[in-house]
């Protein structure tokens, strides 16, 4: 045996090592669990360098750029030349300053307008291999973040949380193969399902070649996915046209991926908003979204009416049906008695619903 | 047999093996998957470079011995699978393979010239990058698309890589 052992010690490694390997993958696609151990130390291991290295990087670029600006001074008038790149330098560490300050302040504008609870996050790494469609970002569990969260910027939809540690998080874009999300379009509100293709263009699958989807019409979160909340924002149509089989074919181009990634918004809670009626509103949420209304004004409560007045349902229309046949017969609902349910009752104030 | 293909075939070197400090053996490999994950965050370009696959192959091919290339190579690849969204096993399957085959070629030539690195280089990108695709097909069921002329391109500014990169390595 050891004869056998030392003779054929490097196939014989091999072998224990592929089928190793092939026992660990079989076990994770079966059990569709993963084997977290391994993933903790290497990410524990690996991404607070990533940090440090981050940490570094911001720190010295200044003192690299003032340095390559000194050496070109020295060549020309030592003085004039350096006084001169000093201030370029300034303007453009300002301009850099304020366009970092511009994007951290839409994305604190934008996390404070929508109701989900979110968590700000930024993106410190990126996924190995040449295809990589994944990002690390510097939240994890100890701060909230748990797997299947979604991720989100002011533009739209990101990617969702596939993998949650200690102190940082694996986001899978959704320009990924693997993604999916239940989406919804804005004009006739047909459903579909985002597809991630591996490049810049996502595709929405399962619409039926008989349902509207037009060219440039936005596509927003359904909610169905139990993933991202209703309402936020995912692209627009790229490409829609007539399938051979019985589905649409059509493409998008995901908004929350075209004005770069430096942070993003981890959705810790959820909540279902509408969708938009006009999609530009939210373009730019710092410009174009309105304040909401201060509670004691008047306006402001004909404001609140007038929505929930639109989004009521049929059973609201009934209690307020009841409540205004009890008001007109000066009647309180639990005393005993009953009302004459078949009088018709003064129509609703202006700006609520109509009265089918 | 001429002084040149004596070179290429290694008759003069094939019998020495390099020792690697276990340090080094430690941090270029934590380095190299660093590299990978960090800088084309914000230098795009470099996300063609597989940097964890030619420090597994410089390594194998540097101690000659196929089942320390297939180990080397396990290590690497396994924590790649990491930072990836593939279950774990798939970059480690792979670049146990060319560690294995690494350090069996590295008896055949002379691995300290920069042509021979050059093409191992590119051979074993074109290698990595199909037994990838084959891997992810077979065990995961996942139809990527393999861009042959892309992973040639790839192959041949890793391979361009390797070479000053491996004598980078010679002095560490």
């Amino acid at each position: 045996m050891e004869i056998f052992l030392n003779r054929y010690r490097n196939i014989t490694v091999l072998a224990v090592v592929m089928i190793g390997q092939l026992f660990l993958l079989a076990y994770q696609v079966k059990t569709r669990q993963d084997v977290r151990l391994i993933r903790v130390w290497a990410v524990s291991g690996i991404l607070p360098l990533a940090r440090i290295v981050d940490l570094v990087r911001d720190n010295t670029i200044g003192l690299l750029d003032d340095y390559s600006d000194l050496w070109r001074a020295k060549e020309e008038n030592l003085r004039l030349k350096k006084s001169l790149d000093d201030l370029k330098l300034e303007n453009q560490f300002l301009k850099n300053e304020l366009e970092t300050a511009d994007r951290g302040k839409s994305l604190s504008l934008f996390q404070a307008q929508i109701q989900s609870r979110t968590a700000a996050a930024r993106v410190i790494a990126r996924g190995t291999g040449t295809e990589s469609k994944v990002v690390w970002v510097d939240r994890g569990s100890r701060d909230g973040v748990a797997r299947g969260m979604a991720v989100i910027t002011p533009d739209g939809i990101v990617g969702k949380v596939s993998g949650a540690y200690p102190g940082s998080s694996q986001v899978i874009l959704i320009t990924d193969p693997s993604f999916a999300a239940g989406v919804v379009s804005q004009k006739h509100r047909v459903h579909g399902t985002l597809k991630g293709q591996g490049h810049s263009v996502c595709s929405i699958e399962y619409i039926q070649n008989e349902e509207p989807v037009e060219a440039g019409e936005w596509f927003y979160t359904s909610g169905d996915d139990k993933i991202f909340p209703k309402g936020l924002r995912v692209g627009q149509v790229s490409v829609a046209r007539q399938g051979k089989m019985f589905f649409r074919e059509v493409f998008l181009a995901p908004s929350g991926l075209q004005g770069g990634m430096e942070a993003v918004l981890i959705v810790l809670d959820g909540v279902h908003e509408a969708i938009p009626d006009n999609p530009e509103v939210t373009a730019s949420p710092e410009l174009h979204l309105l304040k909401p209304p201060p509670p004691d004004s008047k306006l402001g409560m004909e404001a609140n009416h007038v929505i929930r007045g639109v989004f009521s349902t049929d059973a609201d229309d009934i209690l307020d049906r009841y409540k205004r046949i009890g008001a007109a017969q000066g009647h309180e609902y639990g005393a005993g008695s009953v009302p004459n349910f078949n009088i018709n009752p003064a129509p609703p104030a202006a700006g609520a619903r109509p009265e089918r | 047999m001429t002084e040149l293909s004596d070179r290429m075939l290694g008759m003069r070197g094939r019998s020495r093996k390099y020792q690697l400090r276990p340090l080094v053996l430690l941090l270029v490999p934590v380095a190299s998957i660093l590299f990978q994950v960090y800088t084309p965050l914000f230098w795009g370009f470099f996300s063609f470079l597989e940097l964890p696959l030619l420090v597994t192959v410089y390594f194998s091919l540097m101690r000659r011995d196929p089942a320390m290339g297939a180990l080397i190579g396990c290590g690497i690849g396994l924590v790649q699978d990491a930072f990836s969204s593939n279950p774990l096993g798939v970059f480690g399957m792979v670049k146990t393979l060319v560690g294995f085959f690494a350090a069996h070629v590295s008896g055949l030539f002379d691995v300290e010239n920069a042509v021979i690195r050059f093409g191992l280089g590119f051979f074993f990108f074109l290698f990595h990058q199909f037994s990838y695709w084959v891997l992810v097909r077979a065990l995961l069921g996942q139809t990527p698309p393999f861009d042959f002329p892309q992973a040639m391109l790839f192959g041949l500014l890793n391979a361009a890589v390797a070479a000053p990169l491996f004598g980078l390595l010679d002095r560490l």
